[in-house]
C-alpha cells in the first residue's frame, strides 16, 4: 500500500538531485558542504524510518552543523532576461498550463480516490491520499513543463537546484520545529505555560475568562508554532472549566472562536516557520520577518473581534 | 520552571538573528535538559520526529516545474497580462486572491494554493506587475518586498479563515475529538457556522488593509 514511507521516498528525489548537482559542481568552493546538507536530508526524507533514531538525530545535528557554518551556495546559470521576454512572447498563456495542472491533478485525485481505493483495490493509504495526490501532480506538471518548454537535459535539475539553494536551510525548518514541538510536550513546557495564565488573571466574569482564553490560545499558538498543540491544553485548562461548565457557555461558540484566536497566534510567529518563514525565503524577501510584518496588525484585529463576539454570543444573557 | 528555558533561547536566537535550526536545537536541548532527560535520549526524540515529519517537505517538489517556467518567462508573462488590465492594482489583484482562497478552503479545497506553488510563480508577479507597469522602471528592492510579503500573508489568512468553514476538516475534528473527551458533545456543523462571523471579518479587515496598501503605494509613486 502506498504509505507516507513511499511518499517520503518521492520526496527526497528532489534534495538527492540537487546533491548530486552539488557534488559535480567543481569549481564551487562550498561544493561539499552544500552537497553534504542537501544528500543528508534526502536520506532522512528516503531511508528514516528505517534508520535507528539515535543515528537520524546524528545526522539532523550534522545538517545543523553544516548549516550553521554557512551553505553560501554559488550561483547556477539560468536563462537571461531578453531569452525570458522572448519565450514568454513565443508561449504565451500555455505558461500557465503546468502551474494550474498541479493543483487540479492535486484536487481530482483527492476527490476521486477519497478512501484510496482504485478500482476497488486498497492501493493507497487513505490518510494519504492529498499527499499522494500532490506527489502526482507534481510529477504530471514537470512532464508537462519539460514537453512544452524543451529545455536543455540539464536544466531541471539546474533550475530545481536555483530555486531550492535560494530557499536553502529554511526548507528544512519546519521539521526541526516539529521535533522541536515533540520535545515541549516530552518536557511538559505546556502543562507550566498553561498554569501561568490561569494563576496570573483573576477570571470572575465571562469577559475576564475569554480574554484569557482567546489571548492564551494565541499567545500559546506562538509558542508552540501550532494551534492544534495549543488548543486541547488551553481548553482543558479555560475552555472547559471555566467558559462552559462554569459560565454555561456555547460549546460550539467557545471551541470555534478559541481556534480560531490560535491562529490568529499562527500569523505572528516564527515558530510557524512553514507558513511564515518559508514563504519569505521562498520569495526572496530581504527580512526573514518580512511575512509576521505585514500579517500582525490583520491577527490583532481580528482577535479583538473574537473575543467579541464569543463574549457577546456564547453565554446566556450576554455580558453580566 | 527552568523547561520555558527553551522558549526564552527561542526568542533571544530569533532576534540576535542567529540561524534558526541552531537556535530550535539549542533549545531543545536545553528545555529537555531542565525536564531531565540527557542529550542521548533527545538526539534520538529529533530524529524520529524530523523523520515523522517528513510529510512536510512533499510540497517542495513543485520547485522544479516552477524553475522550468520561470527560465521560460513565467513571471515576465504573469505581470504582462497584469498590464494589460487597465484597472487592475497591486491591492485589487491581492483582493481577488484572498477571495478565491477563502472560498475555496471555505468548500474544502485547500490545496489550490500555497506559496510554492501558487504564490511564487503567478500571485506575486501579478500584484508585482500591477504596481511596475506606470514606472516602466523596476521596483526599487523596498517596495517589492513589502508587495510580495503581502501576497504571501493573502495566501495564509485566506486559508487560515476559510477552512475552519467546512466541517470536515481538522481543527474541527480536532475540536470535538477534545470534548467529547470530557464528555461535551458538539455538531461539526455548528462549529463551522461559528467560523462564518471571524471569516467574514477577516476578508473585511485584511481587504481594507489591502485597499490602503494601494493607496500607500499611490503616494509613494
Amino acid at each position: 500500500m502506498i504509505g507516507l514511507d513511499a511518499i517520503g521516498m518521492a520526496a527526497a528525489t528532489l534534495p538527492a538531485a540537487v546533491a548530486v548537482h552539488h557534488a559535480c559542481d567543481r569549481g564551487a568552493p562550498t561544493r561539499w558542504r552544500n552537497a553534504g546538507f542537501w544528500g543528508l536530508f534526502a536520506a532522512l526524507l528516503g531511508v528514516g524510518p528505517w534508520l535507528p533514531d539515535l543515528l537520524a538525530g546524528c545526522l539532523v545535528l550534522v545538517m545543523v552543523g553544516l548549516a550553521t557554518w554557512g551553505l553560501r551556495p554559488s550561483a547556477v546559470a539560468s536563462s537571461d532576461a531578453e531569452q525570458r521576454a522572448a519565450s514568454a512572447a513565443r508561449l504565451g498563456g500555455r505558461l500557465f498550463v503546468p502551474a494550474l495542472m498541479l493543483p487540479a491533478v492535486t484536487l481530482a485525485g483527492t476527490l476521486s480516490v477519497g478512501k484510496g481505493r482504485i478500482g476497488g483495490v486498497a492501493l493507497i493509504d487513505p490518510k494519504q491520499v492529498t499527499l499522494v495526490a500532490l506527489v502526482a501532480g507534481s510529477i504530471v506538471a514537470l512532464l508537462l513543463a519539460v514537453r512544452l518548454t524543451r529545455p536543455p537535459r540539464t536544466a531541471p535539475v539546474a533550475e530545481a537546484r536555483r530555486l531550492v539553494d535560494s530557499i536553502g536551510w529554511a526548507m528544512v525548518l519546519p521539521q526541526m520545529l516539529a521535533a522541536l514541538g515533540g520535545v515541549f510536550a516530552m518536557a511538559g513546557v505546556g502543562k507550566v505555560v498553561a498554569s501561568g495564565v490561569v494563576n496570573v488573571v483573576a477570571l470572575d466574569t465571562p469577559l475576564a475568562g475569554t480574554i484569557a482564553y482567546c489571548v492564551g490560545m494565541a499567545l500559546f499558538t506562538m509558542v508552540l508554532g501550532n494551534a492544534f498543540a495549543a488548543f486541547p491544553i488551553m481548553t482543558a485548562g479555560i475552555g472547559l472549566p471555566l467558559l462552559i461548565r462554569h459560565f454555561g457557555g456555547d460549546p460550539a461558540v467557545v471551541a470555534a472562536l478559541g481556534m480560531l484566536s490560535g491562529f490568529c497566534g499562527t500569523l505572528m510567529t516564527p515558530m510557524a516557520a512553514n507558513f511564515n518563514l518559508v514563504p519569505a525565503a521562498v520569495l526572496e524577501l530581504r527580512d526573514r520577518f518580512g511575512v509576521i510584518r505585514v500579517q500582525w496588525p490583520t491577527a490583532l484585529m481580528l482577535l479583538a473581534f473574537n473575543i467579541t463576539v464569543l463574549t457577546l454570543c456564547a453565554f446566556p444573557g450576554g455580558l453580566r | 520552571m527552568l523547561v520555558l528555558s527553551g522558549i526564552a533561547i527561542i526568542i533571544i536566537g530569533f532576534a540576535l538573528g542567529v540561524n534558526p535550526l541552531l537556535v530550535v536545537t539549542v533549545a531543545a536541548l536545553a528545555s529537555a535538559a531542565a525536564a531531565g532527560f540527557g542529550p542521548v535520549a533527545v538526539i534520538a526524540m529529533i530524529g524520529r520526529a524530523f523523520v515523522d515529519a517528513r510529510f512536510l517537505a512533499v510540497p517542495f517538489l513543485a520547485l522544479p516545474m516552477i524553475g522550468l517556467l520561470e527560465r521560460a518567462g513565467l513571471r515576465e508573462k504573469a505581470r504582462d497580462i497584469v498590464r494589460g488590465l487597465r484597472r487592475a492594482t497591486t491591492g485589487r489583484v491581492l483582493l481577488g486572491y484572498l477571495a478565491l482562497r477563502q472560498i475555496t478552503a471555505a468548500l474544502g479545497l485547500v490545496s489550490l494554493g500555497g506559496h510554492v506553488q501558487m504564490v511564487r510563480p503567478i500571485v506575486a508577479p501579478m500584484a508585482e506587475g500591477a504596481e511596475e507597469r506606470d514606472e516602466r522602471q523596476p521596483l526599487d528592492p523596498e517596495t517589492r518586498d513589502r508587495i510580495r510579503a503581502h501576497a504571501a500573508a493573502v495566501d495564509n489568512i485566506g486559508v487560515f479563515f476559510g477552512e475552519d468553514v467546512f466541517i470536515a476538516i481538522g481543527s474541527i475534528l480536532l475540536i470535538r475529538a477534545i470534548l467529547e473527551q470530557d464528555g461535551v458533545a458538539v455538531a461539526p456543523l455548528d462549529v463551522a457556522l461559528w467560523a462564518i462571523p471571524t471569516a467574514v471579518a477577516a476578508f473585511l479587515i485584511h481587504g481594507a488593509r489591502l485597499l490602503l496598501l494601494d493607496r500607500r503605494l499611490r503616494r509613494r509613486a
